[in-house]
């Protein structure tokens, strides 16, 4: 005799009188689906990077005479999607140190909480602040170790210590340079530009805040993964301050004026036939 | 793009290496320098991925630095040469480096000479070596002007012949160089003292 599997038309919990508790342990199907891919490793990279937020970003910062100034824009975009306009990007590692935020939102927050920690620790078992140098390399020695597992970071560390202003940049990939001017995120390019075009050495705090404004509000105007509030920061002797934070919205009245276009051809009245 | 090069002269070595710091269409950095002092007497010029490049070579010199400090004797530069060798070796089955080196050193009793040494741990010793995409020019040129006889005069000069052939001819050509020298008075960048 045959049997026809009615299995199929089953409730997903069986009714199997006392022992249901094992029972339903068991035969509750645990299932979720998968997606249709042929290479699914490389789907989930995909898709996870897809929606990793703060992946679009214009971040800089330059050593100059008074100091390091700072600054960054504050959008953070998943995909084509913007997930916030009010990210902080530049992180406040200690009073001394700011470190920025380019890549992964969750990897740059982590990582930078985690140096925080580790400057805390080294202030405390050696009475003296950490310097520039040793907590880039504190950073850049933690990200070589996960290289490769899909970290995402670019960051500086920018600071002041017994030697003066200190500026690196430090990426995920393990690189770590020493320098003067950096600009990390997809609107670099952009604010490389007016960096490089405007930069002096012996600029005042005022005009160097002006220039990496100007630098942040120019990247926002042509990246579309940048915008938000152009923050920047200036780190002195005595630590860090925060200069300003606009909306490049309103600095776009201020730096790109519409002007009244000329009327190139007047419009004339239709006279009657 | 990267270029790293060297030669053995008469009775110095030399070693050069663009100084431009790279990602993706964008250069963070052009006064990088990439030519290591090992110990007194021996140059490291490193090409690679900028991590790997910049932890590596940390790790044999601070080796090399361990070894004198324990011994109270330099390595010599052949041995130099294959302690980094042996280092490459065991990490390519694990997890490699993908660093080029050309190592230079002067030994007392041997006289300079260079190794060449890619990621994938082969070892060669050689009169002249160069990696990367400026490699192309300088292989040529030094097979046509090197001599084993050089003087450092004519060394430089064919240095900056290639140098300017690199940038003459390659699309992204490194703006600045680094060249450092290495003979019976130890290792040095050459034109700074």
């Amino acid at each position: 005799m045959m049997k026809i599997d009615f299995s199929g038309l089953d409730a997903s919990v069986p009714l199997c009188g006392n022992t249901d508790e094992l029972c339903n342990e068991i035969s509750t199907e645990q299932k979720f689906e998968l997606p249709t891919a042929a290479d699914f490793d490389g789907f989930q990279r995909e898709a996870v990077q897809m929606v990793k937020p703060a992946k679009g970003t214009t971040t800089l910062a330059f050593i100059f005479k008074e100091g390091v100034m700072v600054a960054a824009d504050s959008r953070a975009s998943m995909g084509g999607y913007i997930s916030s306009q009010t990210v902080k990007k530049i992180i406040e590692i200690n009073p001394y140190m700011l470190g920025t935020m380019a890549g992964g939102a969750a990897d740059c927050q982590f990582w930078h909480r985690n140096l925080g920690v580790k400057c805390r620790l080294h202030e405390l078992a050696n009475k003296r602040r950490i310097s520039v140098t040793g907590a880039s390399k504190l950073l850049a020695n933690i990200l070589y170790s996960y290289r490769g597992m899909g970290l995402s970071v670019g960051t500086m560390i920018a600071g002041w210590d017994e030697t003066g202003p200190g500026l690196y940049y430090v990426d995920s990939e393990g690189g770590r340079l020493k320098g003067t001017r950096f600009s990390v995120g997809s609107g670099s390019p952009y604010a490389y530009g007016i960096l490089d075009s405007g930069y002096r050495f012996d600029m005042s705090v005022e005009e160097g805040a002006e220039l990496a404004r100007r630098a942040i509000y120019h990247a926002t105007f042509r990246d579309g993964a940048s915008g938000g509030v152009a923050t920047v920061y200036h780190v002195g002797p005595n630590g860090w301050k925060k200069l300003s934070g606009d909306d490049v919205g309103e600095l776009h009245y201020l730096y790109y004026p519409v002007e009244p276009a000329s009327v190139e051809q007047e419009m004339t009245e239709v006279s009657g036939l | 793009m990267e270029s790293v090069f060297g030669l053995v002269g008469k009775d110095f070595a030399i070693v050069v290496a663009d100084s431009s710091a790279v990602h993706s269409i964008l250069v963070h950095k052009t006064n990088e320098d990439k030519i290591m002092l090992l110990d007194s007497h021996k140059l490291m010029g490193a090409s690679g991925e900028t991590g790997d490049r910049a932890q590596f070579t940390e790790y044999i010199q601070k080796n090399v630095a361990l070894y004198q400090f324990r011994n109270g004797i330099p390595l010599t530069t052949a041995a130099a040469a294959n302690f980094t060798r042996g280092e490459l070796a065991t990490a390519l089955r694990k997890n490699p480096y993908m660093v080029n080196i050309i190592l230079a050193g002067y030994d007392k009793d041997i006289g300079p000479s260079v190794y060449f040494i890619d990621y994938i741990a082969s070892l060669h010793k050689v009169d002249k070596a160069a990696f990367g995409y400026g490699s192309y020019f300088a292989l040529s040129m030094m097979d046509r002007h090197y001599r084993k006889d050089m003087t450092v005069e004519e060394a430089v000069d064919l240095v900056d012949k290639i140098i300017m052939e690199i940038r003459s001819r390659l699309v992204v050509a490194p703006p600045n160089f680094v060249i450092k020298i290495v003979d019976k008075d130890g290792a040095r960048e050459y034109g700074l003292a």
